[in-house]
């Protein structure tokens, strides 16, 4: 109990830390590896939970795919970063005041909430406990869920369809293959058969 | 103290999610800093989903939680790829640059 306790202040602790530095890091790209160190302790809470599953798509997925897109951005983009940060200091009183206004309501609103008392009889999908996490969310989405499983699919085939249509540009000074023309091409334009008498060529 | 509930996760969201939101006042200017301050925003709607999953055991805030990431994956995709164009139109990425239609 207490070792599950420390854990997770440590990874609590851990993941404010890391949101605190990507915002107000001097330089983005330790702005996204502290991205990364926050998704990694959000991973080690979602374990503590008992969602592994979700602990690794979190670590595959965002961590292997979404901050190293990030990270070549900004690597690829060249911009001059402190310029961007003209005015940091600026916006600090009014953006510290909407955030601690935020955080004192979500703070009040938990303190007076609690669950009804028939709201543990309304689950929609009781967590089996003959099953691992795993197969318990593979035999929910692929069953109940199917229809939003395909949809997320299909968000994601279009995310990527817009970003490859966004990037990809006909650069007019390239040289491309016309294969068309190439085939069209007959013998008699090709090729000239020119009789050449001896002595006579030029 | 030792004995940690739902509050405690809530809490850690709540706290993520208002650094989020702290996080785009604070750089009104870069807009990469502004992609991941919303990741940071999902982050902690995630932290929600799942915290309430374990503890009403009810599986179904997890496979939300997958949708949420889902999501989020495409948005961070989408809006990189509008980042890169706009650079290379523009040669810059500042908010305060992006006028031209006057809205």
């Amino acid at each position: 109990m207490i070792i599950q306790a420390l854990a997770f202040y440590a990874f609590a602790a851990v993941t404010i830390a890391a949101g605190v530095l990507v915002i107000s890091a001097r330089n983005p790209v330790h702005s996204v590896l502290f991205l990364i160190l926050a998704f990694f302790s959000a991973a080690g809470l979602f374990v503590l939970l008992g969602a592994e599953f979700l602990a690794m798509i979190l670590i595959i997925v965002y961590v292997g795919a979404v901050a190293v897109l990030f990270l070549f951005v900004v690597m690829m983009l060249d911009i001059n970063f402190v310029e961007l940060r003209e005015g940091f200091l600026r916006y600090l009183p009014v953006g510290g005041l909407i955030g601690l206004l935020l955080l004192v309501e979500l703070v009040l609103m938990f303190g007076a909430w609690v669950f009804a008392p028939e709201s543990a009889n309304v689950a929609q999908a009781p967590t089996p406990s003959n099953l691992s996490n795993t197969a318990a969310l593979g035999a929910l989405l692929y069953t109940r869920y199917v229809y939003a499983f395909q949809a997320a699919g299909m968000i994601l085939l279009v995310a990527m369809i817009g970003a490859i249509v966004l990037t990809l540009r006909e650069r007019k000074d390239m040289r491309h293959q016309k294969i068309a023309q190439q085939i069209a091409r007959s013998r008699a334009e090709a090729v000239e058969i020119v009789k050449v008498r001896p002595g006579q060529g030029a | 103290m030792f004995e940690i509930g739902l509050a405690h996760y809530l809490t850690v969201a709540a706290i993520l999610f208002t650094l989020g939101i702290f996080g785009i006042f604070l750089n009104r200017k870069n807009v990469i800093v502004i992609l991941m301050s919303v990741e940071l925003m999902l982050l902690a709607v995630n932290i929600n989903f799942i915290a309430f999953s374990a503890f009403l055991h009810d599986l179904v805030g997890q496979v939300f939680a997958m949708f949420v990431l889902t999501v989020a994956a495409a948005e961070a995709a989408i809006g990189l790829a509008i980042l890169v164009v706009y650079f290379r139109n523009r040669s810059s990425i500042a908010v305060e640059d992006i006028n031209s239609m006057k809205g």
